[in-house]
């Protein structure tokens, strides 16, 4: 680690202001990164106590902690918060906020009062879904299939499908931010192909975040209008279709997993190419694999639909289709892998997540193609072989992927250093954790266990118990990260403006940046990764 | 040339901080717009397809309810907006041009037009709802086509409330640019509101000229 002496200058961004007025109308990209921050650590910690009483209630066969309506409310709340305000906003609200602008050497995004405004959408959607969970919950699942969410279930439906279709706004509005700055705002010589493949990956879930998510918002206002005033759309007492209603749920649902996974990919590749020292692999390949995923992505949402009544036409193709988003999914796999090659590949924390990301994201995208087969996907179509499939991509794949970019961007965000030995323990600590909660799942599912039930056969309890275990380890992984960076804000080293010795615009400038980014707009004459080139500290004079 | 540079020579009170220069900030905020647009897009396409599916379903259905529409108010409506969007585009020139008076005046009569369409489109509504037409609150329709007629009724009102919602929006919009342009903060070289918010009319416009047809038109005659 290179030791830099650089003092942290005067002015930055955090003391630029003070006061709870100074950060709740603030436009600095980088100051509303961390408004998003502490939004979607709050959500995450709301979800994650969920997960942790269906894990408490599912270690004896017996549905004896809750009942079962308790248990489908706690299943529902667990995969709403997850999904929609923790898992979509992450690393693009977090981290794509306060990189996006210093990456490509512009003084901010595009539209800074949009950007804010965001944020305060974000937060208003989260408050309408928080009062659908005070006011007794939600027990539809998160995928409010009708006609059972129009017609029969008693629970918050309308609070939380507005709170959704609001949050929805936010995503669309911080992607269309992305793409315009993207577009417009780069520094002087900063072309297409010398931008690092974080502002790819953002660029491609931008375009999703703006194509696929009015979608869901139309649809779920379809959805509130039917229980509000009983309009029939979904209700098969008027000649309503309740599966036109999973084909339009998924047309968005499905290429959401790829605004999860894919920032989570965008980062990995900065975390690999800094942690070997290396320039990625392949550059153009993994670039252009973001945006093949981007539109593959769009046209695969009918494996959801395998034993929903599709024709069985529709589903050969679309199980086709899906088996097409694995190449460019490998693609980034191989490169990375390749970028290690003969790279000197570092044990830092940034690196510990990235190994696991690789890891973990290999395991479920290949499992991912058994669910894309027809015949496997009938067999272990709602057990926990989904389940742990899933959890393998969003949590494998996109907390990892998110941990590391925290890691490390951190000094940068902080100007300081965390505890690099407790944060190699808590990494260590969440895979091991991880894999014990959610590999027995896929076991288990194999064996048939069904999904969303409280109380399951006496035969899986090995299973199960093993999977509570893990899932108490991987609570304490995560509750680490927030003590040792939350310690390091006031006792961390100084961090110095480079301490991984990485090259990249952020790491040109002071830590923490100063308001505008730069003291003077950099002129960038080099591709991104030149790390034989060695222009490690200070290509800006 | 470097673009602090740029950013001294060019220095205006419409530049935000974090733009080099007038030309960039112009060319982010069509840009912000159309992606906008695409979004919309996106938006109303999820209830064309809804719309599109349950026609093809129940086509006879779709022709009964769909004659009950009071087609004159529609038609007439088709025609204010088409007007609406023309007075908006000359708007647009009238700003380029710096003829602030005929911008004021142009705006006016743009924020005119939309008001008379929401008035129209309120009549149609109170039309519908004396005739029994509102599903779930206030419905009666022939035996034959009772059930299926309710999803053209839910899908009629959903749609054209949306696009109302849509020009209500609209006209805020236009307000806020009749203020601006009173003050004299449009100007010749800072007329790029007025654009963006003309694309965003334009844009209302279109959705109505599909939703007439679709709601109004196909099949009208089919049924006797």
């Amino acid at each position: 680690m290179a030791s830099s002496t650089v003092l942290t200058p005067p002015h930055h961004y955090l003391n630029d202001g003070v006061g709870i007025k100074s950060w709740l109308l603030t436009r600095d990209h980088k100051r509303i990164a961390l408004l998003y921050l502490a939004g979607v650590t709050f959500f995450f910690f709301i979800g994650g106590a969920m997960a942790t009483l269906i894990r408490i209630e599912l270690i004896t066969p017996a549905g004896d902690l809750v009942s079962d309506e308790t248990y489908n409310k706690l299943f529902t709340m667990h995969g709403v918060m997850m999904v929609f305000f923790f898992l979509i906003p992450a690393i693009p609200a977090v981290l794509g906020n306060f990189l996006v602008p210093i990456m490509i050497g512009a003084k901010d995004l595009a539209f800074p009062k949009l950007n804010l405004a965001s944020w305060y959408i974000y937060m208003l959607g989260g408050l309408f879904t928080l009062y659908a969970v005070v006011a007794g919950g939600l027990d539809t699942g998160w995928t409010f299939y009708t006609p059972f969410s129009t017609v029969a279930s008693t629970s918050n439906v309308i609070p939380a499908a507005v709170g959704i279709f609001i949050t929805g706004f936010s995503s669309i509005l911080t992607g269309l931010n992305f793409i315009v700055t993207i577009h417009r705002m780069r520094a002087p010589g900063m072309t297409w192909f010398r931008m690092p493949l974080f502002l790819w990956s953002t660029y491609a879930t931008s375009l999703i975040n703006v194509l696929g998510t009015p979608v869901i918002a139309i649809t779920l206002l379809l959805v509130a209008a039917e229980r509000i005033f009983h309009f029939g759309f979904f209700d098969p007492r008027v000649g309503g279709d309740p599966v036109l209603f999973q084909h339009l749920f998924w047309f968005y649902s499905h290429p959401a997993v790829y605004i999860m996974v894919l920032p989570a990919m965008g980062v990995v590749s900065e975390l690999v190419a800094a942690g070997c020292r290396k320039p990625v692999f392949g550059y153009a390949f993994v670039a252009f694999a973001s945006l093949a995923i981007a539109v593959l992505g769009f046209l695969v949402w009918g494996h959801h639909l395998f034993v929903a009544g599709e024709s069985v036409y529709s589903a050969m193709i679309f199980s086709i289709l899906s088996f097409l988003v694995a190449i460019p999914s490998a693609v980034k796999v191989f490169n990375w892998t390749a970028t290690m090659y003969k790279g000197s590949v570092s044990w830092e924390t940034p690196m510990l997540y990235a190994y696991g990301f690789i890891g973990l994201f290999t395991v479920g995208g290949l499992t991912g193609l058994f669910l894309a087969a027809i015949g496997v996907d009938v067999h272990v179509t709602d057990t926990y072989f989904i389940i742990a499939h899933f959890h393998y991509i969003m949590v494998g794949g996109t907390i990892m992927g998110y941990l590391g970019g925290l890691h490390f961007w951190w000094p940068k965000i902080s100007g300081r250093l965390y505890n690099e030995g407790l944060a190699k323990i808590a990494a260590g600590i969440i895979f091991i954790g991880f894999n014990l909660t959610f590999f027995p799942q896929f076991i288990v599912g194999y064996l048939g266990m069904p999904r969303r039930y409280h109380a399951y056969p006496p035969e899986f309890q090995v299973l199960n118990v093993l999977s509570s275990a893990g899932a108490s380890i991987l609570a304490v992984g995560y509750l680490l990260p927030m003590i040792y960076l939350m310690w390091s804000l006031r006792y961390g080293k100084l961090a110095g403006s480079n301490p991984w010795g990485a090259v990249g615009l952020e790491w040109t400038t002071t830590s923490p940046p100063p308001t505008e980014n730069f003291v003077t707009t950099p002129v960038v004459t080099w591709d991104a990764y030149q790390y034989d080139a060695q222009q490690v500290e200070g290509h800006v004079a | 040339m470097l673009p602090e540079a740029v950013h001294q020579q060019t220095h205006s009170p419409s530049l935000a901080h974090h733009f080099d220069n007038l030309e960039q900030q112009r060319e982010a905020a069509t840009l912000g717009m159309w992606a906008f647009l695409v979004t919309e897009i996106l938006f109303f396409g999820g209830l064309f397809t809804v719309y599109m599916i349950y026609r093809s379903m129940y086509p006879q259905a779709f022709a009964a309810a769909s004659h009950e529409l009071v087609i004159w108010a529609g038609t007439t409506n088709t025609a204010v907006l088409i007007t609406s969007s023309l007075t908006m585009a000359l708007a647009v020139h009238a700003a380029q041009t710096g003829n602030r008076r005929l911008l004021v005046t142009l705006l006016i009569v743009t924020i005119a037009l939309g008001c008379v369409f929401l008035g129209i489109k309120a009549f149609e509504y109170y039309t519908e709802w004396v005739e029994h037409h509102v599903p779930g609150l206030n419905y009666a329709f022939e035996p034959e086509y009772y059930r299926n007629a309710q999803i053209f009724f839910s899908l009629y009102f959903v749609m054209t409330g949306l696009h109302a919602l849509h020009m209500i929006i609209g006209i805020g919009i236009m307000l806020f640019m009749l203020w601006w342009s009173i003050r004299g903060v449009i100007t010749t070289e800072y007329y790029n509101p007025i654009e963006i918010a003309g694309l965003y009319w334009h844009f209302v416009d279109i959705v109505w000229i599909f939703l007439f047809p679709l709601l109004y038109l196909i099949g009208r005659h089919a049924h006797v």
